[in-house]
């Protein structure tokens, strides 16, 4: 199911080679237990056979609506939250299968940019002596080697230098989250997963820092895991997309190719949901998804999204779709694919075409 | 200029003559100034804004945050808490009544009655310890004296209107048993539960999902068909604007800084605030450009700029800007713009 995913992904994209991936992940599960005297343990499975390669400087943006579990993901993949089952590779090294003195050291290789830089920042440390720390535990540095280092990061960041003795709360949120990035760049880091890193900030300083993410892509070579809900900066930023829902990646592919033509009905319905402001595209039918997303704890048999998909089939409720290469790039799993209409590798789009939903739907009353 | 700017063209053109014959208008904010006590004395933060709102008329108000948008819309019900706000200036007529003169009683009876409010986080603007049906039946027993079980009936009448299904079970639900889209569906309905003529939403969407955000927006558009009901909505996202409103009001730095009708703002801004906001929006179509930034951050209210509040940031600044206040010039077909230049300027709208 993966190498078949591997294949057309690294094919069909200019991205680096998937062969020399520097993120692998292969079926990588997370499950949430909740325990309780007296009740039957309740378990969630937050993320489920998550598959995905990040080449180097290359960037992947990872969408879906809250619940999704798109945010598991990205921390289970630096091993933040223990995964169940699953491996996953970062510069060569197998995460799950260090021992403590070994991850730390691996942890040099990959960081992380939350979304509230407010509660990821120490309020009682000077930003000089945060940036200076991950320095001064990985590298050995003197205080005051890492120190300049700081000043120069703080620059690089577009920060002034005097900055180094002020504390967060001094700070605008845009501020805030240069000073985690300069943080997160401290160890030169391989591999940077940035979770809602701008989604706080307001549109023009958002964009302001999106652009510093891209630079420094460009400057270190870094590779991104880029984790938001604002598909519009998603696709701006991200090589390749892999959209989520329920815990599992329905579909990914090329940024381009997921965005003009999506092969899951679940994207197709959460591209037409994004307001346009552009008085000249054309509009577009809006799919209005019923009801709302599942809940995790209790998810629906078959695919994740037959409750709320319109072109919904008999065998959508019995099984798991498995993935499908798309001709133009990425893969998707969706029934539609090999039963029913039989798409067989073409995008959703086609099938729009021929046999509207609301027939589709109607077929199936 | 292409075919889908002229209609839009023509449209608005309609639409403003229509806002001009008609004299249905709900509410007018007029010159209103509000300050606020800080350790710098007292700031201005909301400085001259005027604008009005139709029946069955929605109103976008955009901006980031600092631009003063939630303080105008909770100075409208008299929720600026006195100290440390102030009003210093200004009326807000609602149908030729001031609501910024009426005292607390008076008030108090046109408050989630006549003019209703959606706030943004609805996790925290419910109450844990009710069930959703005595909180949205709540107005109605205060308002219209009803019974308990008859605003329990009614609350389950518009938790059904907007789209929560078996409405007559889950009023008996508590908000923890909801979802975040529900919840916020909720809060609508709490909203609707006296008929309002006037609905104030504070960026009811900002925190839900596009797929639920779509669902919203659709059902605030079908509530202002059927009833006639006016909207405020305030939101920082053009997108969302572009979808839903009649009309646009701009804010920056506590000033209202262009209006606009239907698309024009979209097609050709008339504001270099707003040229700066319709080009920082990341479009669906590219990879790799760089993203439009407007340099610099919002003043803060005591060290406002002398002249135009958005000169530091503007890219078309001249001496003449910082010389002295700009005024809001009105350019007719319901468009204003504060900016000095605006008859010499040529912006680039949304793309």
């Amino acid at each position: 199911m993966t190498g078949h995913a591997r294949v057309s992904e690294g094919s069909a994209t200019g991205a680096p080679t998937q062969e020399g991936a520097l993120v692998e992940v292969r079926d990588l599960n997370v499950t949430f237990r909740k325990r309780s005297l007296f009740q039957q343990t309740r378990s969630v499975r937050a993320v489920k056979d998550l598959s995905l390669q990040i080449g180097e400087s290359e960037t992947l943006g990872l969408v879906g609506e809250s619940g999704s579990g798109k945010s598991t993901a990205g921390r289970a993949i630096l091993k933040l939250v223990p995964a169940e089952s699953g491996s996953v590779r970062v510069a060569g090294r197998d995460v799950y299968a260090l021992n403590e003195s070994q991850l730390r050291d691996a942890r040099r290789d990959m960081q992380m940019v939350f979304q509230d830089p407010y509660s990821s920042l120490d309020p009682s440390a000077t930003v000089g002596a945060s940036i200076a720390e991950p320095m001064q535990v990985h590298e050995k540095l003197s205080k005051r080697e890492a120190r300049s280092r700081a000043a120069g990061l703080l620059d690089r960041v577009g920060l002034r230098e005097s900055y180094l003795d002020r504390y967060p709360y001094e700070f605008s949120g845009g501020q805030r989250q240069r000073v985690a990035i300069a943080r997160a760049l401290a160890i030169n880091p391989k591999f940077i997963v940035c979770d809602e890193a701008v989604s706080a900030l307001d549109v023009s300083t958002q964009n302001q820092v999106i652009n510093l993410l891209e630079e420094l892509r460009g400057e270190y070579g870094l590779s991104y895991l880029f984790i938001a809900h604002d598909l519009a900066l998603v696709r701006h930023i991200s090589h390749r997309v892999a959209v989520m829902y329920l815990g599992h990646i329905v579909e990914s592919g090329p940024a381009e190719r997921v965005y003009s033509d999506p092969a899951h009905p679940y994207t197709q319905a959460l591209l037409s949901a994004i307001p346009d402001a552009s008085p000249y595209r054309e509009k577009q039918e809006r799919i209005l998804l019923r009801g709302e997303l599942p809940d995790p704890a209790n998810p629906p048999s078959g695919c994740p999204f037959q409750t709320r998909c319109a072109y919904v089939m008999d065998i959508c409720k019995e099984s798991m779709p498995g993935k499908t290469p798309i001709d133009s790039g990425g893969d998707v799993a969706c029934h539609l694919q090999t039963s029913g209409p039989e798409l067989r590798g073409a995008p959703l789009g086609t099938l729009a075409t021929t046999k509207p939903p609301s027939t589709a739907l109607g077929a199936e009353k | 200029m292409t075919d889908s700017s002229i209609t839009a063209n023509e449209r608005s053109s309609a639409d403003s003559r229509e806002v001009e014959s008609t004299d249905d208008t709900l509410l007018r904010i007029d010159d209103l100034r509000i300050d606020f006590a800080t350790d710098h004395g007292w700031a201005n933060v909301i400085n001259g804004a005027s604008f009005d709102v139709s029946e069955s008329q929605i109103v976008g108000l955009v901006g980031e945050s600092g631009s003063g948008k939630t303080v105008t819309s909770l100075s409208i019900l008299g929720l600026i808490p006195f100290p440390p706000g102030r009003k210093s200036g200004g009326h807000i007529w609602y149908r030729g009544k001031d609501l910024t003169e009426m005292p607390m009683e008076a008030l108090r009876h046109i408050r989630g009655n006549e003019i209703s409010m959606i706030f943004q986080e609805p996790m925290t603007s419910l109450n844990p310890a009710f069930t959703i049906g005595d909180q949205i039946g709540e107005s109605y027993r205060l308002h219209r004296g009803a019974s308990k079980k008859a605003a329990m009936q009614r609350a389950a009448e518009v938790l059904d209107l907007v789209g929560i299904p078996n409405a007559g079970k889950r009023v008996r639900d508590y908000p923890h048993e909801f979802s975040g889209g529900m919840r916020q569906r909720a809060m609508i309905a709490m909203a609707l539960v006296c008929d309002p003529k006037l609905l104030i939403a504070d960026e009811p969407t900002t925190a839900l999902d596009v797929t639920v955000q779509a669902q919203i927006l659709e059902l605030l558009a079908k509530i202002r068909e059927e009833t006639g009901t006016g909207i405020v909505f305030i939101t920082h996202d053009l997108g969302v604007v572009a979808e839903l409103c009649d009309k646009v009001v701009v804010m920056y730095a506590g000033e209202v800084v262009e209006t606009a009708i239907g698309r024009d703002l979209f097609i050709e801004p008339k504001h270099p605030y707003t040229e700066g906001l319709l080009t920082a929006m990341p479009q669906l179509g590219e990879r790799g450009e760089k993203l439009g930034s407007i340099p610099g951050r919002t003043p803060e209210p005591w060290a406002m700029p002398e002249g135009c509040r958005f000169n530091p940031r503007c890219r078309y600044a001249q001496a003449k800007c910082r010389e002295k206040v700009i005024p809001l010039e009105d350019l007719g077909g319901g468009r204003a713009s504060r900016c000095i230049r605006v008859h010499e300027l040529e912006l680039e709208g949304a793309r």
